[in-house]
C-alpha cells in the first residue's frame, strides 16, 4: 500500500522580532495607580515572607519575586482575566497576588496552615486557584511549560477564546521539554504566550554561562514562533508587549514568546548567599531600574495622585500584608486527618 | 532453480498472518523488489516484495486466507524454463518432513474464521461477542468518546497510522483530527501537555507506543499528574489515562522489554491497571476513562491479538480496585496479572492433573490492590505464590508477600514464593529470553514447593 502523503500544511516562516515595541501611553491614571498598588503589594508581601522565613514560620524553599514585579503585573494588565490562564514555576507568590488571590490564603500556605490555598499541603511552590485561573505553582524546573501548553490546548479544544500565559525563567529555558512544547504549540497553533522571566541567574549560574544563545526571546525561531525582547522592569513596556502577544495568540496564529529582561534582588531562595554576583551589581539595578520607582514616577507624571495619595496606598498595602501575616500565624495547622485526604478523588 | 516464497514474520510478535491480496498472477514475470502481495500482520497491512527474479510459478495460498503460520510456503518463483511439476512435488515432500515447516496444511485450507482462535478464560456472561483485546481497547475508547466530548486520544501514530499496534483503528475516521491527535516523538512534552489539558477540563487518553518510552515522561506522570491533587488541597484533579503496551515483548531486548507495574504501583495518587482478557481490557479502560484520577493502564503487546468473549453493552465496565478469581481452587493461591494470568491458568490445568487444585487470582488493578480477595483466598488455601514478568526486587510479588504476612500470617502453611522475571536486563537471544521469563515449569515448581510436593 502506498503511504498517503502528509496533508499537514507547511509551517510558515515567521519573523522573530528583535526589538521592544514602541511604547504607547495607553494606561489611564487609575490603571497606573492599580499597577503601583499591585506591584507594591507583591514587594511588601515578599519582604514579609522573607521575615517570617527568618523567624522559622516558613519552612523549606522560599523563592522571592522582589525585583520582578513589573512582569506579572504588566501581563495581567494585558490579559483577559475572565478567560486567560496563568501557570508558572516555584517563584510564584507574585503571580498569585497578581491573579487576585487572597494574600491571606497565600501567606497561610507559606506557613503551612489549614487556611492556605492548599490547606497547608503544598507550600510555597505548590499553590493553585482554579477560581482565579491560576494553575500553579510547579516545583520542577520547566515542567510547567508543557502543562501550560496543555492548558492552551484545552483553550483551543473548548473554543473558549482564552490564552495560557506560561511563565518560566532563564534556567528553565534550557530544558528539553520547553523545546518539545514550542514544537507542538507552533505545530498546532496553540494559544500560548511564553513569558521568559530572564532574571539573569539560574540559581547561581548566569545566563552567559548557561545559554549558547542569550537572546532567549529568539528561542522559538527554529519553530517559527515570533519573539520579542521586553524591558521587564517597566510595567508599561510589559503591558504593551503583552497586549500584542496575547492578541496574536488569541487570533489563532499560535504561540508567542516574550523575553522579559528582569532582575531578582534576593537570592535564588532564602538559603542562597548569592556570592555569584556583586553587591554593586544588585544596588545598581535597584537604584537605576527599580520597577516600583518607575511606576511611581508614571503615577506622578500622569498626576494620578500626589505624594500624599501614594503614602496612603503604601499604608493600605502594609495593612493588607500585616493582616495576611497575622492570619498566616493564627490559622491552625491542618488537622492530622488531612494526611490521608486529597490523594485520589473518591468516586 | 525454484525459490519458495514463505509467509514472512513482519513484526516481532507475529506468528501468523492473513494473505490479503496477491498483486501478481501465476505466470507473471517478477523482479526482485516488486511488490507481489499484501500481508496483514498482527499490527498492520504490509507489502511483500519478491526477493528473486523469475516467473511466479505457482500460488499455494489463495488471497483471503487467514491464520497462515510464519514460514509456510505461499508461492514459488521459478526460472523461466523450469518444469513446475517437479517444483510442486519437491515442496510437498519437504512439507511432510517433520520439523521442516510449521503447519503448512493449515495454510492450504479454506479461509478460517478468527473465532477459531483459542478462547481463554471462563466467562458466563450470556454473550458471544468474540473480539481481540486490540478491538476491545478500541471499542472502549470509541464508546467513551461518543459519550463524552472532552475525551480525546493523543499519541504517536494514533491517528493516520491508526496506532503502531493498530489499537486506534477507525477512530480518526469517526472522531476526526480534533480528537484523535498524532504527536511528534516527544514523550516528555506530550505527557505534560496531556496533564495540562486535564487540568484545563479535558479528559485526555495519552498513548505511549510502549511504556518503555514513558520513562522519558516519568516526571509528568509522577510529579505533575499524581501529586498535584494533594499539593493543591484537593483542587486540581487530573482525569487522564496513560495507556500503552507494557511488559516483555518478543525479541526486542532489554530497552523494549520490561514490566513497569511495580514502578507505578509505588506512587500514591495514581491508579494502576493491568488487564488480561478482552473483558478486562474493555471494562477497565472504560472505567479508567471515566475515573477523575490519573490512571496508568498497562496493556500487553502479546495479548493484543488474543480473542475473548467481551460484552458489547456500552454500559459494561469492570470496577477498579477489584481482582477477579479466574479459576477457583482449594490447594494454593496463584496471584498474578496481565499476560501471566494465561500462564497461571495453563499451569493450573497441568497441576490439576497432578492432583493440585490451584486458585488463580487476576489482580486487574495493581493499585489500589484488592487485599481482601487475596487474603480471603489465602485463608482458604493456606499457600500462595505470585507470578509476574517484572523483576523480583521490590516487585509486585514482594508486595503480595508483605500483604500475606500482615493479613494472613497465621493462615500460611508455607512461605510465599515469587515467580518473576529473572533479575537481569532482557536478553535478545531466543533461548536466553525464554529463560529470563516465567514459564509453566517455573510456576509448577513453585506451586509444588509451597505444597511440599516437590
Amino acid at each position: 500500500m502506498a503511504k498517503e502523503t502528509s496533508k499537514r500544511k507547511k509551517i510558515k516562516k515567521r519573523k522573530v522580532i528583535k526589538k521592544s515595541p514602541r511604547l504607547q501611553p495607553t494606561s489611564t491614571p487609575e490603571e497606573l495607580l492599580n499597577y503601583y498598588k499591585d506591584m507594591l503589594l507583591i514587594r511588601r508581601f515578599e519582604e514579609k515572607a522573607g521575615q517570617l522565613y527568618g523567624m522559622s514560620m516558613i519552612a523549606g524553599f522560599c523563592h522571592l519575586y522582589i525585583g520582578q514585579e513589573a512582569v506579572v503585573v504588566g501581563m495581567q494588565a494585558a490579559a483577559n482575566r475572565e478567560i486567560d490562564t496563568v501557570i508558572t514555576s516555584y517563584r510564584d507568590h507574585g503571580h498569585m497576588l497578581a491573579s487576585n488571590m487572597d494574600p491571606k490564603g497565600v501567606m497561610a500556605e507559606l506557613t503551612g496552615r489549614s487556611g492556605g490555598y492548599s490547606k497547608g499541603k503544598g507550600g510555597s511552590m505548590h499553590m493553585f486557584s482554579r477560581e482565579k485561573n491560576f494553575f500553579g505553582g510547579h516545583g520542577i524546573v520547566g515542567a510547567q511549560v508543557p502543562i501550560g501548553t496543555g492548558l492552551g490546548f484545552a483553550h483551543k479544544y473548548k473554543k473558549d477564546g482564552g490564552v495560557c500565559m506560561t511563565y518560566f525563567g532563564d534556567g528553565a529555558s534550557n530544558q528539553g521539554q520547553v523545546f518539545e512544547s514550542f514544537n507542538m504549540a507552533s505545530l498546532w497553533n496553540l494559544p500560548v504566550v511564553y513569558v521568559i522571566e530572564n532574571n539573569r541567574y539560574a540559581m547561581g549560574t548566569s545566563v552567559k554561562r548557561a545559554s549558547s544563545n542569550q537572546e532567549l526571546f529568539s528561542r522559538g525561531e527554529a519553530f517559527g514562533i515570533p519573539g520579542v525582547s521586553v524591558d521587564g522592569m517597566d510595567v508599561l513596556a510589559v503591558k504593551e508587549a503583552g497586549i500584542k502577544a496575547l492578541k496574536y495568540a488569541r487570533s489563532g496564529k499560535g504561540p508567542f514568546i516574550l523575553g522579559m529582561q528582569t532582575y531578582r534582588y534576593r537570592g535564588h531562595s532564602m538559603s542562597d548567599p548569592a556570592r555569584y554576583r556583586s553587591r554593586e551589581e544588585v544596588s545598581k539595578v535597584r537604584s537605576e531600574r527599580d520597577p516600583i520607582d518607575r511606576v511611581r514616577q508614571y503615577v506622578l507624571d500622569a498626576k494620578a495622585t500626589d505624594e500624599e495619595g501614594l503614602k496612603k496606598i503604601d499604608s493600605d498595602v502594609k495593612t493588607l500584608v500585616s493582616h495576611a501575616s497575622e492570619y498566616a500565624q493564627e490559622s491552625p495547622e491542618p488537622d492530622i486527618s488531612e494526611l490521608y485526604t486529597d490523594i485520589l478523588i473518591e468516586i | 532453480m525454484a525459490n519458495q516464497i514463505l509467509m514472512p514474520a513482519l513484526s516481532p510478535t507475529m506468528t501468523e498472518g492473513t494473505l490479503v491480496k496477491w498483486l501478481v498472477n501465476e505466470g507473471d514475470i517478477v523482479q526482485s523488489g516488486d511488490v507481489i502481495a499484501e500481508i496483514e500482520t498482527d499490527k498492520a497491512t504490509m507489502e511483500l516484495e519478491a526477493i528473486d527474479d523469475g516467473v511466479l510459478g505457482k500460488i499455494f495460498v489463495q488471497e483471503g486466507t487467514e491464520g497462515i503460520a510464519v514460514n509456510t510456503p505461499i508461492a514459488v518463483i521459478t526460472a523461466d524454463d523450469e518444469d513446475l511439476t517437479s517444483v510442486e512435488e519437491n515442496i510437498s515432500k519437504k512439507a511432510e518432513e517433520p520439523g521442516s515447516l510449521e503447519q503448512p496444511q493449515k495454510a492450504q485450507s479454506e479461509p478460517v474464521s478468527p473465532v477459531t482462535e483459542t478462547i481463554v478464560g471462563k466467562f458466563n456472561l450470556g454473550t458471544k461477542n468474540l473480539i481481540t483485546v486490540r478491538e476491545a481497547l478500541r471499542d472502549a475508547m470509541a464508546e467513551e468518546m461518543r459519550q463524552d466530548e472532552t475525551v480525546f486520544l493523543l499519541g504517536e501514530e494514533v491517528a493516520e497510522y491508526e496506532g503502531a499496534y493498530k489499537i486506534s483503528q477507525g477512530l480518526l475516521e469517526e472522531f476526526g483530527e480534533k480528537r484523535i491527535i498524532d504527536t511528534p516523538i516527544t514523550e516528555h512534552g506530550f505527557a505534560g501537555l496531556g496533564v495540562g489539558a486535564a487540568f484545563g477540563g479535558l479528559r485526555p487518553i495519552v498513548e505511549f507506543m510502549t511504556f518503555n518510552f514513558a520513562m522519558q515522561a516519568m516526571d509528568h506522570l509522577i510529579n505533575s499528574a499524581a501529586k498535584t491533587l494533594y499539593m493543591s488541597g484537593g483542587q486540581m484533579g487530573c482525569p487522564i489515562v496513560f495507556r500503552g503496551a507494557n511488559g516483555a515483548a518478543a525479541g526486542v531486548a532489554a530497552q523494549h522489554s520490561q514490566c513497569y507495574a511495580s514502578w507505578y504501583a509505588h506512587i500514591p495518587g495514581l491508579k494502576v491497571l493491568a488487564p488480561y482478557s478482552g473483558e478486562d481490557a474493555k471494562g477497565l479502560l472504560k472505567s479508567a476513562i471515566r475515573d477523575p484520577n490519573p490512571v496508568i493502564f498497562l496493556e500487553n503487546e502479546i495479548l493484543y491479538g488474543q480473542t475473548f468473549d467481551v460484552p458489547d453493552d456500552k454500559d459494561f465496565t469492570v470496577p477498579i480496585g477489584k481482582a477477579k478469581i479466574e479459576r477457583e481452587g482449594t490447594d494454593v493461591t496463584v496471584v498474578t496479572f496481565s499476560i501471566m494470568v494465561g500462564l497461571a491458568l495453563e499451569a493450573a490445568e497441568a497441576l490439576a492433573e497432578q492432583g493440585i487444585n490451584a486458585e488463580v487470582i487476576n489482580l486487574r488493578t495493581i493499585r489500589p490492590l484488592d487485599v481482601e480477595t487475596i487474603v480471603n483466598s489465602i485463608k482458604k488455601t493456606n499457600r500462595v505464590i505470585s507470578i509476574e514478568e517484572g523483576w523480583p526486587v521490590a516487585g509486585i510479588g514482594s508486595e503480595i508477600a508483605a500483604i500475606s504476612m500482615e493479613h494472613a500470617f497465621d493462615y500460611l502453611d508455607a512461605p510465599l514464593l515469587r515467580v518473576c522475571g529473572e533479575d537481569v536486563p532482557m536478553p535478545y537471544a531466543k533461548n536466553l529470553e525464554a529463560a529470563a521469563l516465567p514459564d509453566i515449569e517455573k510456576v509448577i515448581t513453585a506451586v509444588k514447593t509451597v505444597c511440599y510436593k516437590e
